[in-house]
């Protein structure tokens, strides 16, 4: 190795170093201001406590909002798993033109400005005459995990050789027990990864929810960032924590499910 | 299912889907966009010829370009050698970098603004920090300034320059480079010769992400900047929630979304018009 490309290694390598404090550094923080004992934001803290955590059953609003949340997200993910893995299976099965189109369109509530897409489903779902908030909330919530699903439940289908489900029929399966054994079991993992973090980018959406709450029906992010306004205290640190305590499991179990690799996919 | 139809028919399986998008995510985008372009006497460019005549709009567009150039050089600088030294990175060095890069991902921005509001203020820690490595000589707020609202748009949007970048970089053979040191190239010929023009679709695909997501962020200006300072983004957003003036935010959803759209396709060409090239 020349002096040259030792330096580049040693630069490559500090950088990402750095890099990794970078991007862990707003996580970390919010976890040991959770734990502090003072009103303040001091770090470290001057002492460690639970009296932030203790304090969030009794914060009003925040239960109610949490439980919203649970209920669209979990539907949501549940109607995109059917209605995006069918349309993956036509995606990568079937044989009409436009396919690639079809992706595109499938995947671009992704790319395009949320807060856009949630005025355009304000004015639209009006015009519609759907005006309930908690009906709009989980048709909006829809549009934004079907992409999810689809990429995941996509890649993993066309890793999946077609002709198993033709080997399991030859030696004896009848149509459906053929792709219960051999299809659904193959494609369970990319299923509840993609479901897991379908679930989640509904629970922490903010830009689409805004548009559908009311003073009755609101997220858990909308309900957050009231109280980050309201009174910014470490409190708002504590359901934080609960917040990233999940993103650490989903990432546990997609680690065992797929690979930290397989997640890193783009 | 999947035999019982035969394959020119499959489409009736993604018919479910489509017709659900259709019917609640594009027909409101074509509702949005119609809408913007048909007055009370047919069709108009008035809402836009108003927009763009009023010189503060053009400081909003400004403000949303400059701050999104800036989030996007910060990412490149930091997310580019990243994502090298993810593609050698093994073992544990690998686990770290992936956690580090997916973890945040799936955390709200919520969560992530409100952490950098904490870090930002004149006690943060990242005062502490250039106070105590003597860069400054007593400690400033960074929050509520334009390199406060840069470093927390990067932090937040950085993963979204690094995977795609990772994603071009592990592909490319090592012996290629080897090749060229064994003909003599120098380290710095082999990158700009060899490195650099495989990485670009993942480059130009990094930057495009990273600067429509600093385009249309929401979340983050809000809580870093407050009211004084305005992007597209954000007025948009208060144009209904607060000023219900939904004339100027149509206008600016609208300049919000052409932006978007033609960022993404933009690029898209671009890497593939460099990848055939390749």
């Amino acid at each position: 190795m020349t002096a040259v490309e030792k330096l580049a290694t040693v630069l490559i390598w500090t950088i990402a170093s750095l890099a990794v404090i970078f991007l862990m550094a707003p996580l970390v923080i919010t976890v040991a201001v959770s734990f502090g004992d003072s009103t303040v934001f001091s770090l470290p803290p001057p002492g460690w406590s639970f009296r932030w955590y203790e304090r969030l059953p009794a914060t009003r609003g925040l239960a109610a909002s949490l439980w919203t949340s649970v209920q669209i997200a979990a539907l949501s993910t549940l109607l995109a798993l059917i209605l995006g893995t069918l349309c993956a299976i036509a995606l990568v099965r079937g044989m009409f033109p436009g396919r690639e189109a079809i992706t595109t369109f499938l995947i671009s509530p992704l790319m395009l400005p949320g807060l856009v897409v949630g005025i355009a489903m304000l004015q639209g779902f009006r015009a519609f005459g759907l005006r309930d908030t908690w009906t709009s909330l989980l048709v909006a919530h829809v549009v934004i995990t079907m992409p999810y699903v689809v990429r995941t439940v996509l890649a993993a289908l066309s890793l999946f050789d077609f002709t198993l489900i033709e080997a399991a029929r030859t030696l004896g399966c009848s149509y459906l027990q053929a792709i219960r054994k051999v299809l659904v079991p193959a494609l369970a993992p990319a299923f509840l990864t993609s479901g897991m973090f379908a679930f989640l980018a509904s629970m922490d959406n903010y830009p689409i929810s805004i548009f559908f709450t009311d003073a009755w029906t609101k997220t858990l992010p909308i309900q957050m960032l009231q109280l980050v306004e309201e009174r910014p205290d470490p409190m708002i640190a504590a359901v934080s924590t609960l917040l990233i305590l999940l993103a650490v499991l989903a990432m546990i179990i997609g680690d065992r499910l797929v690979g930290l690799k397989r997640l890193a996919d783009f | 299912m999947i035999r019982l139809l035969p394959r020119d028919r499959m489409i009736w399986l993604a018919a479910p889907a489509l017709v659900y998008l259709a019917f609640f995510y594009a027909m409101p985008l074509v509702y949005l966009l119609g809408r913007s372009v048909i007055g009370p006497n047919g069709p108009t460019l008035s809402l836009f010829a108003n927009f763009f005549a009023d010189d503060y709009n053009w400081r909003v567009i400004g403000n949303t370009l400059r701050i999104a150039l800036l989030v996007t050089l910060v990412s490149l600088v930091i997310g580019y050698p990243v994502a090298l030294a993810l593609a050698r990175a093994r073992g544990l060095a690998q686990v770290m970098l992936l956690t580090a890069i997916i973890l945040p991902l799936s955390v709200g921005v919520v969560v992530k603004a409100f952490a950098w509001q904490i870090v930002l203020r004149r006690d943060g820690a990242i005062a502490q920090l250039l106070v105590a490595t003597g860069i400054w000589d007593e400690p400033q707020r960074l929050l509520f300034t334009e390199p406060g609202l840069v470093i927390g748009a990067a932090n937040v949007f950085l993963p979204f320059m690094i995977l795609p970048i990772y994603s071009v970089v592990k592909l490319i053979d090592p012996r290629l480079s080897e090749a060229g040191a064994t003909l003599g190239a120098s380290p710095f010929y082999r990158f700009r010769k060899i490195i650099l023009p495989l990485t670009m679709p993942g480059l130009i695909s990094g930057m495009a992400f990273v600067f429509s997501l600093s385009v249309s962020m929401f979340v983050i200006p809000s809580l870093l900047m407050g009211d004084r300072f305005q992007t597209l983004a954000t007025l948009t957003g208060r144009s209904f929630l607060l000023m219900r003036n939904e004339a100027l935010g149509s206008a600016t959803a609208v300049v919000l979304l052409v932006l978007a759209v033609s960022i993404v396709v933009g690029s898209t060409i671009l890497s593939r018009r460099i990848g055939r090239a390749a």
